[in-house]
């Protein structure tokens, strides 16, 4: 995942960097015959690459459908509005909304520390904010465990304050933030880089403050990164399973989010609901898909040259 | 800025959990954490008890569950999941949470009739329809080239029971008086048996959807309880339940969570599971009950199968305990070799 993001970021910044816009280019390559390749080459890269496509990625995504209405639509509806299910797409939303928030304003300030400040320590806070991408989520979760359970370094302290952290909302809550945390300033801390601090020194001996660069020259030229990053985000802390598993407690209806009350249905048997439930979670990856397809091309649409020369 | 902003963030964390503080709720929550293939069993008595329950006393009670692997729920209640009755599958899991916390008293075998285990169950073979590999008794499961399918035993006491069965069954092999070499012969035995093991799920469920969903392995070495359940019910007649010559009897210890401010109606509902009306619905569940009476109702459905316990043939959990599943232990040499 991470890859993706910083790929997709360098790839836009790219475009900035070289000036060219990217279809032009794109026409250049192709009528070039140095860079042109042999027809069978063409498509025997493209019936590999969408056969293993349809293989892996749209055959799984058909068969959870099916699943879900192999008994039919009663039965798929019956799956979700029943109590634990509702009440794990009400803990599943509450996670996420809490997280996402959060993430964002760490985000966004640790990306705007990085891409526009030197300071001591700098490369450090770059390996910490990847820290959740390098550890495995489970050991995330024991992490929590570790500090906040009953035989934990805090956890006599809670107890005796009757405040709960894991096995309850709480420890769900700081799991997906934990495992969700990189996403908006890994997406950030690139484009902010290659946008460079040329605007923000302009805006200052203009006579802008602090707060009306970060607000009028910063923020407005990172914007579509950023919902890239929040949808991300969003996505992720929706679909975690491994982290939340580990501090759940899996008690229905209380601590289960969505991917959990999967993991139950499947185990007791009922794939019908199994496969609806998690069907609402295939749902939410294709409207991130589509969210991030939309965002993505507005982000190359604002950064590549011609719309900035309109818009100055 | 950026201190402020973590700062910041570490505070507002801290003011979200706090709300989430236990409110007493008016009417009685109950948390029963168990063990993993118990859950369609609670599923039919918690509502029996709510009932109950409401017609003695006029209170309501919600009963809310939690399943997975016995010692891995051990583990969550001791680092704080707060259960207000545990019911396992095998005492160390609920002997662990007297000496860690003192979650426990320590006199809970002596609170419920029969040891606080309202049934038992014992371990069996699960196969493919036909039995094609022939599969009869433990010795079988050793055959090279055979996959047999056992929860881990670290995590899991239905897998502790399977590989305690196959101990037991090979001393009974070696012969009573020869202790010596029984253990030997046990313990090559037990190496060859895990040896056929090319998963370990961590609950019995996920042994049983590895069998059964995913079609890995021959045989599934699982609780009575679990083999009945794929075989009449849910398995849509593509499996047989095979009665090994021998096998080990699985008592299901219950206990209440002292600590807990639920005593009286955890303790209720602890008694409730040794009631005819609850006996019935074990029994329906294929498992074992204590109750004579209904036991003789639905006795077609228990075949007669020998069976030794922890306490006559392995010298009690305790040992057990340290001499086969502690750190370094038994088990843990044969799985390395």
């Amino acid at each position: 995942m991470a890859g993706v993001t910083n790929s997709v970021a360098s790839h836009t910044a790219n475009h900035v960097a070289s000036g060219v816009p990217s279809s032009s280019r794109h026409r250049d390559y192709q009528a070039s015959p140095a860079t042109r390749e042999a027809p069978w080459v063409r498509y025997t890269l493209l019936t590999i690459a969408l056969g293993f496509f349809t293989l892996f990625l749209l055959m799984p995504l058909f068969a959870v459908f099916t699943e879900a209405l192999r008994k039919g639509w009663g039965v798929y509806f019956a799956a979700l509005v029943e109590p634990d299910a509702l009440s794990a797409m009400r803990l599943t939303l509450l996670a996420a909304a809490i997280a996402v928030p959060l993430n964002l304003v760490f985000g966004v300030s640790a990306a705007w520390a990085i891409a526009k400040f030197e300071f001591r320590g700098k490369q450090f806070l770059i390996t910490l904010i990847d820290l959740p991408f390098s550890v495995s989520p489970v050991v995330a979760g024991l992490i929590y465990v570790l500090v906040f359970g009953a035989q934990g370094w805090f956890g006599s302290w809670f107890g005796d304050h009757d405040i709960r952290i894991i096995f309850a909302v709480p420890g769900i809550v700081l799991a997906t933030i934990f495992v969700t945390f990189p996403f908006i300033a890994r997406e950030l801390i690139p484009l902010m880089e290659a946008q460079g601090r040329d605007e923000e020194e302009a805006a200052t001996v203009l006579g802008a403050s602090g707060w009306q660069t970060f607000w009028r020259v910063t923020l407005p030229n990172v914007k579509w990164g950023l919902l890239y990053g929040v949808i991300l985000c969003n996505a992720r802390a929706m679909g975690e399973f491994g982290a939340v598993s580990v501090v759940s407690g899996h008690i229905r209806g209380l601590t289960n989010t969505l991917p959990l009350h999967v993991e139950i249905l499947y185990n007791e048997y009922n794939f019908a609901a199994a496969f609806a439930v998690a069907s609402l979670l295939a749902l939410l990856a294709l409207i991130t898909l589509a969210l991030k397809t939309y965002v993505e091309w507005r982000q190359t649409a604002t950064l590549s040259p011609e719309s900035r020369e309109q818009a100055t | 800025m950026l201190n402020n902003r973590l700062l910041l963030i570490a505070s507002t964390t801290l003011m979200l959990a706090a709300p989430a503080t236990r409110t007493s709720a008016a009417e009685t929550t109950l948390l029963n954490v168990s063990y993993d293939v118990s859950r369609e069993l609670y599923k039919d008595i918690n509502p029996a008890f709510a009932s109950y329950w409401k017609a003695k006393t006029g209170d309501s009670v919600t009963i809310n569950q939690s399943h997975g692997g016995s010692s891995k729920q051990a583990g969550a209640v001791i680092a704080g999941l707060e259960a207000d009755v545990i019911t396992m599958n095998q005492s160390p899991d609920i002997d662990i949470l007297v000496e860690r916390g003192g979650l426990v008293a320590a006199d809970w075998k002596k609170r419920l009739p029969y040891n606080a285990a309202p049934y038992t169950t014992t371990t069996v073979f699960l196969v493919r329809k036909g039995n094609p590999q022939g599969i009869k008794d433990w010795g079988d499961l050793t055959r090279p080239g055979l996959q047999v399918i056992v929860p881990n035993p670290k995590t899991s006491g239905n897998g502790r029971y399977t590989y305690l069965a196959a101990w037991g069954y090979a001393l009974q092999k070696v012969g009573a008086g020869n202790t010596a070499n029984g253990e030997k012969f046990a313990r090559e035995f037990v190496t060859k048996l895990f040896a056929n093991v090319p998963v370990l799920d961590g609950g019995g469920r996920g042994a049983t959807t590895t069998f059964t969903q995913r079609g890995i392995g021959d045989v599934l070495v699982t609780f009575e309880n679990e083999a009945a359940l794929l075989a009449e019910e849910v398995g849509g007649g593509q499996f047989d339940v095979i009665y090994p010559s021998v096998s080990i009897e699985a008592a299901a210890p219950v206990a209440v969570v002292d600590k807990r401010g639920t005593r009286k109606a955890a303790t209720a509902y602890l008694e409730f599971l040794f009631s005819p009306a609850a006996q019935d619905i074990i029994a329906k569940h294929h498992f074992r009950p204590r109750d004579p009476a209904v036991l003789k109702k639905y006795v077609s459905q228990f075949p007669p199968i020998k069976t030794f316990t922890v306490e006559d043939r392995l010298g009690g959990w305790k040992a057990v305990q340290q001499t086969h599943f502690a750190d370094g232990g038994i088990y843990d040499q044969i799985i390395v070799r």
